[in-house]
């Protein structure tokens, strides 16, 4: 058994008075199930007796069949209440797995650092999270429980067998070896071609949402049939694994269909030979006869019991995969919370790379922002500005020098503490499937009515939401309203405003701000964060040119420093680059003056 | 900061929620039409399908005559008949192998059809998809069409790999009834009886048992869709420190799918000892009234052996047949949202015989072009305008003008409601599609990349440029050195949609794409904002060289670009206001002047402030 089922198997095992009741019952409902062989062959002996001994003392052998038949009705009303309670523990228990695997896959999904998150498909992880999880709690209630009924059941059977006649026993049971073998093969072979399914599905699943998400391009440039072809190369590559993993599948069932009547066989001609010779009863040959049709069943069950093992080998180990990551940014031990009575934020000598051994993204990063000081950050894309402003709130670690808050290396402080202390906006403004006043409030769902409002005029997008069909109410995202650009920066923008927090980053996030508009949300939130340190990343020059500094950036480095006015003379980078907006937008900087 | 956090047993409820579900209903009625229009999608695999139905039927027969056949060979064990004794052997050994025969080929059969004709329909909705016209494509969420894709046809496939076992079960069924009957009428009649029994109480059963299914897909899908949303955003969830509410919210999604669940898994048990209890009832009679009968010598004991199996056998039918009914319910009102989708009418298609476009003198031209997207509401305005070819054309107006209307129209992505638009001369709607979109090319505001290389992405669908000629499109839109400075060049892979480049260098790779496209027509939506000014300079330079040589349309945003056309265009609540070179509007003092010369980094909002429009004059 692979590893990985396992360890789906100790997560059940955390209920242990679950597992042993499961356990219990279904050894009861075999035991049930297992009475009815004999004591239908008893009544057919009895029947038989009586018969052959010719005294038809009717009324003694209607009380024997009366006696028999009550038997019958009590192990059959055993064994369903018995097979209920086991088939409903089973399941109860592979949901309280499951709920146990969505909690820690929540959590684990929202510890893991954006390090993780770039490198992965939000897909892939819904996906995990969804149907992986589905995979991997079905081998519980659909592998491991029955299973474990299967074995007791075959178990018990053949004990029964033995004890009753162990060269019949031998016989009806001579079919197990051989499906053993075909099961095994089949397994092993049916998890291979399960996994291939899976991923090439995952691919077709990809294919068709690129091309709905991207509709127009297709349309735009005819690829239609381009499209079609690649959905048909990738279906037509599921569709050849599914069947052969069909073909696997009842290659493998049918063997063991078939040696089971091949054994079945085989009992009715030596255990009727006997009855030929007088050496057995009729009453006992029936009752093997329905041994082996209580052996019949599982057979069915045995090939779902393995397509539900090795669905649950690749989708548990997609689930563990994901689980088993250590997010690279966790809390020290010992961290403590921050407590900055000042706020001021310093760079020290920062060196950054993405991967260990790949590309050097900062080198030697130093500047110091003090509280009611304004840094300003330009620079190429590629640069690393945006990067800049992703380690402040530790979405990513330093890989060289340190960044401090009051000193204190942030690095030392609880995550919640610093996070909670920097507000970062972001340049592309994710905005949930909620209502305006829910996305406002997003960090602080708890805020007061004014300050969201008052975030929202801060960010200059108050009097849109107030003509909004439902105001604040009115639901954005997806399923709601569709917002501009700027206008969803704005609304991030007042997001970011909502906690007050101590250091404010903006991360070209006026980018599709018209500048005008610019200018007033500058205005505004230069009184909201007059006494908090600032980092503005723009490109986009009249944003930062007010900035007590402005740094700029090229592959990584600062390759030029001081405020606007110097900046300027000294007729570098920024010079060149200030000359040049000046030029093809001249109109904004002269607004924005 | 949040003091909130200080009392939390008296604090109000947060402002939050997690998840958007949605609410498809999950259980359909049966609708013949729509069974009738769902098995067509068999007929191209007719001789299969009937193959597996033979299969099937031999299988359930020759299962059928085990148990009596079992009886026999204990009759005849039991009166010494050893010849006939061995000539039942055989045809028990032949009954088994036929069975084992028959079953793998109807199953095996049956699943490959059910996983063709899945396949088959999921394609004829993809095809539809690329058909409709884009004004459905707009309004419906992606996410939605996917469960069409993928959650109904799930359904659907569920349902066909059980219907040929479900025609073996009930001729099972029949033919259990019918053995019984043949081998004692009153033993049989006597044991049937509780066959009514059972399917009363499935009946009382049934609506809860849907209830808490129901239930239960609920619960699933408010969880699913909770983990969806904070996985899409788990930055901001980051952020915002929001993953101990997040949390908190998701975990009682979770609790209230786990009970969910274990009251379907209640349901679904709870019939499990009626079905036994049953079965033990019927057995019983055939111990009582068929021993009793062996006793008085009317019937055989190897008959009443063959009586014990079948009934032991009997309901299984019975709970395969209403297990598919169960899942038929699901399959119709799946397939009933599937021929929703590909009912919607595919409006824009080719005339029969229309020709292919040869755009010898690349021109547009709208004739008195009046169109909305809901008729009553026209957003353009009886427009008329050409294009000459190779000519330059800047279309400039406010959000809602409908400059973005007139380059769709060209595309026909929509049909005109009154006037023409003529391409090369040709109406666009004579001609084929595909040759007006291999003529027109096209670049849009927000750059869609698909998953895959650079170079693919470039390449897109003009799959016989080689790998120089995308290098050549990529310099020759100054994106060529970004290109090279990434990991793997053109080789790198892109992240979902391009994530791992910045905006200004998607839009590059989508110019590159057009280059190599190198349509006669040239229609692009510039990009607004966003474009850094480093990358924007590229865009400026890549600009002049997608122009040369080309018919372009353009809705410019950018004082530049704007300046850089033969002429422009000034469009205002769906009529042209002013048209003409630079110099000659500047000189006629209109709109454009004005704007102009209180020009903004973005044109557009600067000409929603001037007209006065009601959602952005109100901030001023």
């Amino acid at each position: 058994m692979p590893r990985v089922l396992a360890r789906i198997a100790g997560l059940a095992m955390r209920y242990p008075w679950r597992v042993g009741l499961t356990i219990l019952t279904s050894l009861l409902a075999a035991v049930a199930s297992l009475m009815l062989p004999r004591l239908i062959g008893r009544s057919i002996d009895q029947a038989h007796h009586l018969l052959a001994a010719g005294s038809a003392n009717s009324d003694a052998a209607q009380a024997a069949l009366l006696w028999t038949a009550g038997l019958v009705i009590a192990a059959t009303l055993a064994r369903g209440f018995l097979t209920m309670w086991a088939g409903y523990l089973g399941e109860y228990l592979s949901q309280k797995v499951a709920l146990d695997l969505r909690r820690a896959y929540f959590q684990q999904l929202q510890r893991l650092s954006f390090g993780f998150h770039d490198k992965i498909h939000s897909g892939d992880l819904i996906t995990r999270g969804m149907l992986d999880l589905e995979g991997t709690r079905a081998f519980i209630q659909g592998a491991m429980v029955p299973a474990l009924s299967l074995t007791l059941l075959i178990g018990f059977a053949a004990w029964m067998m033995i004890s009753a006649d162990p060269v019949m026993a031998a016989i009806g049971l001579g079919f197990t070896p051989i499906a053993g073998v075909a099961l095994a093969r089949m397994g092993f072979r049916l998890r291979v071609t399960w996994l291939r399914v899976q991923q090439l599905m995952s691919i077709l699943t990809l294919t068709m949402e690129e091309n709905l998400q991207g509709i127009r391009v297709v349309r735009a440039f005819a690829g239609r049939a381009f499209e079609l072809g690649k959905f048909d190369a990738a279906s037509q590559e599921v569709l050849e694994h599914q069947y052969r993993r069909i073909t696997l599948r009842f290659r493998g069932v049918a063997w063991m269909q078939a040696s089971y009547y091949a054994s079945l066989g085989a009992l009715l001609w030596y255990g009727g030979t006997k009855v030929l010779d007088g050496r057995m009863t009729v009453g006992g040959l029936t009752s093997f006869v329905i041994y082996m049709s209580l052996l019949q069943a599982p057979i069915r069950q045995v090939a779902m019991i393995f397509n539900a093992m090795a669905r649950a080998t690749s989708s548990g180990g997609r689930l563990f995969e994901v689980l088993d990551l250590k997010p690279e940014i966790a809390d020290r031990p010992g961290a403590t919370a921050l407590v900055a009575p000042q706020g001021v934020l310093r760079f020290e000598h920062v060196g950054f790379r993405y991967d260990a051994g790949g590309k050097q993204v900062l080198s030697d990063i130093s500047f110091e922002v003090r509280p009611g000081r304004t840094l300003g950050v330009v620079g190429p894309p590629g640069s690393g500005k945006s990067t800049i402003a992703n380690l402040i709130p530790r979405f990513y670690d330093v890989s060289e020098g340190r960044i401090t808050i009051d000193g204190i290396d942030i690095r030392d402080v609880t995550l919640a503490s610093l996070r909670e202390y920097v507000g970062l906006v972001q340049q592309e403004a994710f905005l949930f499937d909620a209502s305006v006043g829910h996305n406002v409030a997003y960090a602080d769902p708890w805020a007061e009515d004014e300050r969201i409002v008052g975030a929202a005029k801060t960010a200059q997008i108050h009097e849109h939401i107030a003509s909004l069909p439902a105001d604040y109410e009115t639901r954005v995202g997806e399923r709601g309203v569709a917002l501009s650009g700027g206008q969803r920066q704005r609304m991030s923008i007042a997001r970011g405003v909502v906690p007050g927090p101590g250091i404010m980053i903006f991360d070209d996030s006026t980018a599709a701000i018209d500048a005008v508009t610019e200018r007033r949300v500058r205005e505004n939130l230069s009184h909201a964060t007059a006494t908090k340190a600032t980092v503005i990343i723009a490109h986009r020059l009249s944003s930062l040119m007010h900035a007590d500094e402005i740094i700029v950036l090229d592959d990584g480095r600062i390759v030029e420093r001081g405020d606007h006015a110097s900046l300027v003379a000294a007729g570098g980078t920024y010079a060149e680059l200030f000359e040049l907006q000046s030029r093809t937008t001249s109109g904004e900087l002269e607004a924005a003056e | 900061m949040s003091e909130a956090v200080a009392e939390p047993q008296v604090r109000k409820a947060p402002r939050a929620s997690l998840g958007s579900p949605e609410g498809d209903d999950v259980f359909g009625v049966f609708d013949p039409k729509v069974a009738r229009r769902f098995f067509a999608y068999l007929g191209p695999h007719r001789k299969s399908f009937l193959i597996a139905q033979v299969a099937v039927l031999f299988s359930a027969a020759s299962q059928l005559s085990l148990p009596l056949l079992i009886g026999q060979v204990v009759s005849a064990a039991l009166r010494h008949q050893t010849e006939r004794f061995h000539g039942l052997l055989v045809a028990f050994a032949v009954a088994g192998a036929t069975f084992s025969a028959a079953f793998f080929v109807g199953e095996w059969l049956s699943q490959r059809l059910a996983n063709r004709v899945i396949f088959d329909v999921r394609r004829a909705m993809f095809a539809h998809f690329q058909d409709v016209s884009l004004s459905f494509m707009d309004k419906t969420h992606v996410g939605r069409l996917m469960s069409r894709l993928q959650g109904d046809v799930g359904s659907l496939q569920e349902f066909l790999e059980n219907t040929t076992g479900s025609v073996g079960d009930f001729v099972m069924l029949i033919g259990i009834a019918a053995m019984l009957l043949a081998m004692d009428l009153q033993l049989g009649l006597l044991t049937l009886m509780v066959l009514p029994a059972l399917i009363a109480i499935r009946a009382v059963w049934l609506p809860f048992s849907k209830r808490a299914f129901r239930l239960a897909r609920d619960a699933s899908s408010n969880a699913n869709s909770a983990l969806a949303e904070n996985i899409n955003g788990v930055r901001t969830v980051q952020e915002t420190r929001r993953e101990h509410l997040n949390y908190e919210l998701y975990a009682e999604k979770a609790q209230d799918n786990f009970k969910a669940q274990a009251g379907a898994a209640w349901m679904g048990q709870i019939m499990v000892p009626t079905v036994d209890a049953l079965t033990g009832v019927a057995m019983a009679l055939v111990i009582v009234v068929g021993g009793d009968a062996v006793l008085s010598g009317r019937i055989d004991v190897g008959v009443m052996v063959a009586f014990v199996l079948y009934v032991q056998r009997f309901f299984d039918p019975v709970r395969m047949l209403s297990m598919q009914y169960t899942i038929m319910q699901r399959a119709m009102a799946a397939a009933h949202r599937i021929f929703e989708v590909l009912d919607v009418p595919v409006t824009i298609t080719d005339k029969p015989g229309a020709p292919a476009l040869t755009a010898e003198a690349p021109t547009v031209e709208f004739r008195n072009v009046t169109f909305g997207y809901d008729p009553a509401r026209p957003i353009l305005h009886d427009v008329s305008f050409k294009v000459r070819p190779r000519e330059v054309v800047a279309l400039v107006g406010p959000t809602g003008s409908g400059k973005t209307s007139i380059i769709a129209l060209t595309h026909r992505f929509y049909e005109v409601d009154a006037g023409q638009v003529l391409v090369g001369g040709e109406d666009v709607r004579d001609v084929t599609l595909d040759s007006l979109g291999r003529t027109i090319g096209m670049v849009l505001q927000e750059p869609f990349l698909f998953t895959g290389t650079i170079e693919e992405n470039i390449r897109y669908n003009t799959v016989g440029a080689t790998r120089e000629a995308v290098v050549a499109a990529a310099k020759a839109v100054s994106a060529h050195d970004f290109i090279m400075r990434l990991p793997e060049g053109y080789d790198t892979k892109l992240g979902q949609r391009g994530r791992n480049i910045s905006v200004g260098q998607r839009q590059l790779v989508s110019f590159a794409r057009a280059l190599v496209a190198d349509p006669q027509i040239l229609i692009l939506d510039e990009a607004t904002a966003n474009i850094d000014s480093f990358t924007e300079q590229a865009i400026q330079k890549a600009l002049k060289v997608l122009f040369e040589g080309r018919t372009c349309m353009v809705i410019a945003h950018r004082l530049g670009t704007i300046r850089d056309a033969d002429r422009i265009i000034v469009l205002n609540q769906g009529r042209i206001l002013e048209q003409g070179g630079h110099d000659e509007l500047m000189a006629s003092g209109g709109l454009y002047r004005h704007l102009y010369t209180s020009a903004h980094a973005s044109f557009d909002d600067q000409v929603v402030a001037a007209t006065g429009d009601a959602e952005f004059a109100s901030r001023s």
